[in-house]
């Protein structure tokens, strides 16, 4: 079945010339000098700049608040607090989410309480950033004090609440069938293995913190915003509801945004204060966060654990996986985290054969920093599986490589249903965990191992494979438009929602309507990121834009193809199916030489209306909306890599990286391989470097960039890439691949860790795998295992 | 305190102007000079994407007070490129290699690396990862910046097949 053919189409461009091809990203030449346009670089007359108060304290209630002398400063021009801001909220409700969730409450100031460490109490406008700054230390904010719950582990247990309204702490619950159910398989299993696994916060960390500059027009009831942001069309339609403004009187815009990831998927606290706050101002308001807050305040990710069971027949066969799964939603998640977290249960049996599987999904609050869309967010699935999947081949004496090998699903089972009834097709992960293991020459490494073990020197090996959903198509992300404009002069440009945000979707866009119209990739341009002009998007998240965008511009482009065509097979007098789009001209196919070039096609469009075929609309201009073929796209890999442990000191050396990933036909080498880099660096980052800590009392220990690590060009691996294609189910078969590195690579670094480490009988359910938690296993592995020496390696 | 009296020859031409001691140079470039291609990523000297040339050595300008460029030379990322916009050959290499992506860390990545291969023209890879880890970047995983200052220092950039 060809499923790498657009919308139905008859008039067919050429032979794709720039999909698949590593294309010189049109982004490049404005960054490279300096001369982006991110938020922090706009500037407006009398532009006024923000500072936010932020709680000191983990949770305390406000008792009050003294402006006064912040206010008297020369150059503050307000000070707000609750009490000015939030009354002006209106429906403040995500469209991701929907509006009848039973989201958790998000006040842009905090009213009566504070919740969390950085916490906004109130906001400083003033003539300069510096000015605002020492105002803000002048507002005085009294506390009182009250018992925080810190612990999410703990807090359904705490006589404490984060929300008086959500008893116990609990914000969800979400589950399959009952555990107890597969009680009898876990229990008669020759093999059966259980452990809780718990992984840390970390982050996002755009390099670009958080901001936007919102500017008020009163005389004509006019918004204008420029963001950082993933999703410019969901920034306005939130602000609408938000204000209660209609949603075209407002335009945001957004040319480069320096990174998200997800933490800037949605609008959060900070930007609804800048919002409410713009109305109350003369001039467009300013706020760029800080990386303080950045680390304080924009959100945490990943920190939950789960209670992970898995059987096997003799013979190392699965035969039932569970998993009881946690997650910290802290006080102020966003958006509402509960119905996404279902995919942590639903991909938990991942790509294997799983015959008997559940999951239950608890989300707590905690007096932290609230959680974030993080890429992958259902992480932990891998995390957990993969983890367990070692600990099972070790107790079981079996090479965790064989273990997989015997569960992994092959081509000729698809598609299979996975236990709690995800369908799977179109995927390949058997073929991408030996094509992995075969760039690795996996018996070649077991050797070395164990020569180098003779040696003293601990290698290790992990591996993560997975199947990863992408590209929903569902609500807000299940369409998405774009509109091309052939100008007069026959150049071409293209609108979509998009954004730069460091997906390339700049050059995506160029390379595909290049290739829909037959023209030069040169006479195509690109304009994006501003909801006054282009079509309504769902932005970037989800693994989406590839896949959607192409949808979007393959329809467009069709219906102009066929304008094309009827233009030129009226002007040639020839059958319009016999008119082919090539090298941007519009030919006779078969006829050499007869042909218009695209040039002389728009002129006669828009210039010389008379000569239009009859009833032929005039120009060259076309808006579709694509709207997702499927509910989901399914992408997978493998990701492998062997590492070095030094008992002494913890330290880990990546020694090779592979990732063999499936993500059906790539649009451009060059942007696939980049995004899994960046998404495996994170990974790897998050596996041993990265923790936003806290204290015992809710004090955040990880503020700055000196205790926040993250991985730099010393650490990291070369990153080595295999492609196996299956296309998808959906416009060129494309898949999404923006975000699986970051779910693929903490459990092969972690399983590498482990092997390396196996020979202590060294146990790992704890991440992340700090130098400091390495020599601690290593030192109780050895304290242990004392009494049986000869056991353990001194 | 009252404000200072500075001249700083930025990009090549000079200029004056009257500032508050505590203005970082980053700000100065940024908000005075309007050459807002020096970002901040960090402003407390760790991510490296607000690095300039600061009479040739590269500074973190977020750590850098105005007052102390008086008299000196600055040249920012948008002093880098040729004025006609062809880009110096460490642009290139960038550009060649997939360097970037969203490219807020970018600028100072370009200009740490000038510095760093005009010190050491023909670099080891140990050397090269050195250089590269006073810089964050968030998107590439680093594996482009590698190959682009490789390529760089060899001098064999070149542009990439485009189809």
């Amino acid at each position: 079945m060809d499923r790498t053919r657009g919308p139905v189409d008859p008039v067919r461009a050429a032979a794709a010339r720039y999909a698949g091809a590593r294309v010189a990203r049109v982004e490049d030449p404005r960054l490279l000098t300096g001369h982006g346009t991110f938020v922090d670089d706009v500037v407006r007359p009398g532009m006024l700049h923000a500072c936010f108060v932020r709680s000191p304290l983990a949770r305390a209630r406000i008792t009050g608040i003294d402006v006064s002398e912040a206010l008297a400063v020369e150059g503050v021009h307000a000070v707000f607090t609750a009490e000015d801001l939030n009354p002006g909220v209106h429906e403040p409700w995500y469209s991701l989410a929907g509006r009848d969730v039973p989201d958790s409450p998000r006040p842009p100031l905090a009213e009566d309480e504070v919740r969390f460490v950085g916490d906004p109490v109130a906001l400083v406008v003033a003539a300069d950033r510096y000015l605002a700054e020492d105002a803000a230390e002048l507002v005085v904010v009294d506390y009182e004090p009250l018992p925080p719950v810190v612990d999410y582990v703990t807090a359904r247990e705490s006589a404490e609440l984060v929300f008086p309204q959500f008893a116990r702490n609990v914000l969800g619950e979400l589950g399959g069938r009952p555990t107890t159910e597969l009680a009898p398989v876990f229990d008669q299993a020759p093999w059966s293995v259980r452990e809780t696994v718990y992984q840390q916060a970390y982050a996002p960390v755009p390099i670009e913190t958080r901001g936007l500059v919102a500017e008020w027009s009163a005389a004509g009831g006019e918004l204008t915003i420029w963001a950082a942001t993933q999703s410019p069309h969901e920034v306005r339609l939130f602000c609408s509801r938000l204000l209660g403004l209609p949603e075209h009187r407002i335009r945001v815009v957004m040319r480069d945004t320096g990174g998200g990831f997800g933490q800037k998927a949605v609008v959060q606290r900070e930007d609804m204060c800048v919002m409410l706050a713009a109305l109350k101002v003369p001039a467009a308001l300013k706020w760029i966060e800080d990386r303080r807050e950045n680390l304080l305040a924009a959100g945490q990710s990943r920190h939950e654990h789960g209670d992970v069971r898995m059987a096997f027949d003799a013979d190392g066969r699965i035969l039932a996986a569970s998993i009881d799964y946690v997650q910290d939603v802290g006080a102020y998640p966003v958006p509402w985290p509960v119905g996404p977290s279902m995919a942590v249960g639903m991909f938990f049996p991942g790509p294997y054969r799983v015959p008997e599987g559940t999951f239950s999904i608890t989300s707590v609050f905690s007096n932290t920093v609230g959680r974030t869309a993080y890429r992958g967010p259902w992480q932990f699935e891998s995390v957990a599986r993969e983890l367990m999947l070692d600990v099972a081949a070790r107790r079981m004496g079996m090479d965790p490589v064989e273990l997989r090998r015997r569960n992994l699903l092959r081509r000729d089972e698809l598609p299979y249903t996975n236990p709690v009834g995800v369908p799977y097709g179109d995927i390949s992960p058997l073929e991408t965990f030996e094509q992995a293991l075969g760039m690795l020459d996996y018996e070649a490494f077991r050797k070395e191992q164990e020569r180098a073990r003779g040696e003293g020197r601990f290698l290790g090996v992990g591996t993560c494979t997975y199947v990863e959903p992408t590209t929903a198509g569902m609500g807000v992300h299940g369409t998405e438009g774009a509109t091309i404009r052939i100008e007069p002069s026959g150049k071409v440009n293209v609108y979509v929602s998009g954004g730069s945000t460091g997906n390339s979707l700049e050059t995506t866009v160029v390379q595909l309507t290049a290739d829909a119209l037959g023209v030069d990739i040169a006479d195509v341009h690109t304009i994006q990121g501003d909801t006054a002009i282009t079509p309504f998007g769902g932005g970037t998240g989800g693994s989406r834009s590839g896949s959607m965008t192409a949808g979007a511009v393959a329809e467009t482009a069709a219906v102009l193809r066929e304008r094309i065509a009827a233009i030129a097979a009226h002007r040639l007098e020839a059958a319009a199916e016999d008119i082919e789009l090539v090298d941007g001209h519009a030919r006779v196919r078969g006829v050499p030489g007869a042909g218009l070039s695209l040039a002389e096609i728009a002129a006669i469009a828009y210039l010389q209306p008379e000569s239009l075929p009859p009833g032929m609309p005039a120009g060259l201009e076309a808006s579709g909306r694509y709207r997702a073929e499927s509910m989901i796209i399914l992408a997978n890999a493998t990701h492998l890599c062997t590492c070095e442990v030094d008992v002494t000191t913890g330290r880990v050396t990546l020694l090779r990286y592979i990732v063999s990933e499936d993500c059906g036909p790539m649009i451009n080498p060059s942007v696939v391989e980049g995004q899994i880099a960046g998404g495996t660096v994170q990974g790897i980052g998050g596996a041993l470097y990265e923790h936003l800590a806290y204290d015992a009392d809710g004090n955040p220990v990880t503020g700055t960039f000196m205790d926040y690590l993250l991985p730099t060009a010393a650490e990291v691996p070369i990153i080595e890439y295999g492609h196996v294609e299956t296309p998808g189910p959906g416009p060129g078969g494309y898949k999404g691949v923006g975000e699986g590195g970051a779910i693929g690579a903490p459990p092969a670094v972690i399983n590498a860790v482990a092997d390396a480490l196996a020979p202590f009988g060294v146990h790992i359910t704890r991440l992340p795998l700090t130098p400091e938690s390495i020599v601690t296993l290593v030192r109780r592995a050895r304290e242990s295992r004392a009494a049986e020496p000869g056991t353990v390696p001194r | 305190m009252p404000d200072v009296d500075i001249q700083v020859r930025v990009n090549g031409t000079l200029r004056r102007d009257t500032v508050p001691p505590r203005l970082t140079l980053a700000d100065y470039l940024r908000e005075r000079c309007q050459l807002t291609g020096t970002h901040l990523g960090c402003e407390h000297g760790v991510c490296g994407a607000c690095t300039v040339l600061l009479d040739g050595q590269a500074v973190r300008a977020c750590l850098v007070f105005a007052v102390q460029a008086d008299g000196a030379q600055v040249t920012t990322i948008e002093g880098i490129a040729s004025p006609d916009g062809e880009l110096s050959p460490v642009q290139a290499a960038f550009r060649d290699h997939h360097g970037l992506q969203c490219g807020f860390c970018t600028p100072g990545f370009v200009i740490s690396v000038t510095a760093f291969l005009r010190d050491h023209p023909d670099p080891t890879d140990e050397q090269i990862r050195e250089g590269l880890s006073g810089n964050l970047c968030r998107c590439t995983g680093y594996q482009g910046i590698l190959k682009a200052v490789r390529a760089a220092a060899d001098g064999t950039s070149a542009m990439e097949e485009t189809g």
